[in-house]
């Protein structure tokens, strides 16, 4: 190394150090002054006690992670059933002909339906209505029905999501698996999706993480996940602290989603950036 | 004498209300190389995309064999499995492997297994100097080496017709060399190939017949050495004098 490269590595080192100390210090004195604003407060002491109480939190802790065993359980079967419903729906909007001009527009109509519709108001519907019509075959189980409320609406999310997926693959591509022969269903499934696929990934894991909070709201219907077990424990306390805790398991469980999501981003961002 | 490969006549094509190709005549014989030359817009890249069914045409008849494959009723995706079509922007598929961008074809659209396919595959690849590249990704590839991938692919299921679409317009110039060394080649094989191209000395070095598009029609057409050299056309001679084209010497 030249003297002159290695005295503008110690100069970039030194800079680099520098920002290192500043970005420290600042925080530092960003968490104090949050931190002093907050206990300062008038009201500080009864929040304190009413929303972080250690010892309501610990106590209610072992059945709030016992609702969100279930919330996590509910939160894989809807996403696989989500998948698989929303590429189909996707897919049925891409099918061309006539003869399936019915269920595209079935398609079209759910979708539009389903993603107007909001999420609370379709797991009354579905919870409170559905059982009511006393068919045989409908179950009465609160998971179920607040699960098939939660598939509906999401699939109609992700399938737009696919949709835009599949439109953003250029047409040179759809033209050059036609001029290779490839009827319309294989230039799709060979060609299109493939590619489509990938590029969604993200926006998907994006959806996921609303999903997995989303999941939450089958506590409205009855069911006894971590929302609702964190709603027996305040009202039985008579402290807060119960939701506090629920929400901070929330948080937890969306965060590695998050850094999927954010992964997946950078990765489809440099191939397409190499392609 | 025989029937022409491919035949087209009166062909017109529009896009709304602009005339694209306005009436276009064109006979290619077997082992015969037809070079489009013109100016953006004047219609070779349309023509090319017509005679492959990429595009609907307005009017006229394609006879390629002596069918008409215009006719829209005819089955166009077994049409198209007798010509194999070349891309300015290669548009190989980005999520296979160069390997499978060749064998695409002949494994899904004639049912060949995947030995068979990959075997002729690797030749092809081998032939047109990529056969280390074979499990690539195309992203990894230069210019040049990616449209002699898409070459090979549309090779792979040994079309009738070879229709190159500005091949070398999107290559850095030094990678133009390479892949019109390999068209060469194939003209010399006595391959059927209808292309369009500004490059006027290899026009020269290939074509049997060059024809001259202006405004959607092919207002001259003969041996390289007439059409090149002694134009009759007064467009011609402007193209070419704005090319450069008329009186350069071939550039091997």
């Amino acid at each position: 190394m030249t003297a002159l490269a290695a005295e503008r590595l110690a100069y970039r080192q030194s800079r680099a150090r520098r920002s290192t100390a500043i970005a420290l210090v600042s925080t530092v004195i960003f968490a104090v002054v949050l931190f002093a604003a907050t206990t300062s407060s008038p009201g500080w002491p009864r929040v304190q006690d009413s929303f972080l109480n250690w010892r309501v939190g610990w106590e209610s802790l072992p059945a709030i992670l016992d609702g969100l065993w279930l919330n996590l359980r509910v939160l894989l079967v809807c996403q696989i059933l989500i998948l698989i419903i929303g590429l189909s729906l996707a897919a049925v909007r891409t099918l061309r002909g006539p003869v399936w001009f019915p269920l595209r527009a079935l398609a079209i109509g759910y979708v539009d339906l389903f993603r107007g519709l909001p999420l609370i108001i379709c797991l009354y519907l579905v919870g409170f209505g559905l059982p009511g019509l006393r068919l045989a075959g409908i179950p009465n189980n609160p998971v179920l029905l607040g699960g098939f409320a939660l598939v509906l609406v999401y699939s109609a999310y992700v399938a737009e999501v696919f949709r835009a997926g599949i439109q953003s693959v250029h047409p040179s591509q759809l033209a050059a698996a036609s001029s290779l022969g490839l009827n319309y269903r294989q230039t799709m499934r060979l060609v299109v999706l493939p590619q489509a696929a990938r590029r969604v990934t993200p926006a998907l894991l994006n959806d996921f993480v609303a999903l997995q909070k989303d999941c939450g709201l089958i506590s409205v219907l009855g069911a006894v996940d971590a929302v609702r077990a964190a709603q027996i424990q305040v009202a039985t306390s008579y402290n807060f602290t119960p939701y506090v805790v629920a929400g901070l398991l929330f948080v937890a469980l969306a965060v590695p989603s998050a850094r999927l999501a954010d992964w997946a981003t950078r990765r489809a961002a440099t191939r397409q950036g190499a392609l | 004498m025989n029937t022409p490969v491919l035949s087209v006549r009166g062909l017109v094509k529009k896009y709304g209300e602009r005339v694209v190709l306005d009436g276009v005549d064109l006979d290619v014989a077997e082992h015969q190389v037809v070079v489009l030359i013109g100016a953006s817009g004047s219609g070779k890249s349309t023509l090319l995309k017509c005679v492959d069914l990429l595009e609907d045409v307005d009017d006229g008849q394609i006879f390629l064999d002596g069918h008409d494959i215009s006719d829209p009723r005819v089955d166009a995706e077994k049409a198209r499995r007798s010509m194999g079509m070349v891309f300015q922007s290669f548009n190989l598929f980005p999520h296979m492997t160069v390997l499978d961008n060749v064998t695409l074809s002949p494994r899904v659209v004639f049912r060949r297994s995947r030995a068979d396919a990959d075997e002729r595959g690797r030749e092809l690849l081998a032939r047109v100097g990529l056969a280390e590249k074979a499990d690539a990704y195309p992203d990894k590839l230069s210019g040049g080496q990616q449209q002699r991938v898409a070459i090979a692919r549309a090779l792979a299921y040994d079309p009738r017709l070879l229709l190159l679409d500005e091949i070398t317009s999107a290559l850095d110039p030094e990678l133009v060399g390479e892949v019109l060394d390999l068209v060469g080649e194939l003209a010399e094989s006595g391959r059927t190939i209808v292309m369009a191209t500004h490059e006027m000395g290899f026009a020269r070095q290939v074509a049997h017949t060059v024809c001259f598009l202006d405004g959607g029609r092919i207002i001259e057409s003969g041996s390289a050495e007439q059409v090149l050299t002694d134009p009759q056309q007064d467009r011609t001679r402007q193209f070419l004098s704005r090319v450069g084209g008329a009186g350069r010497s071939p550039t091997a």
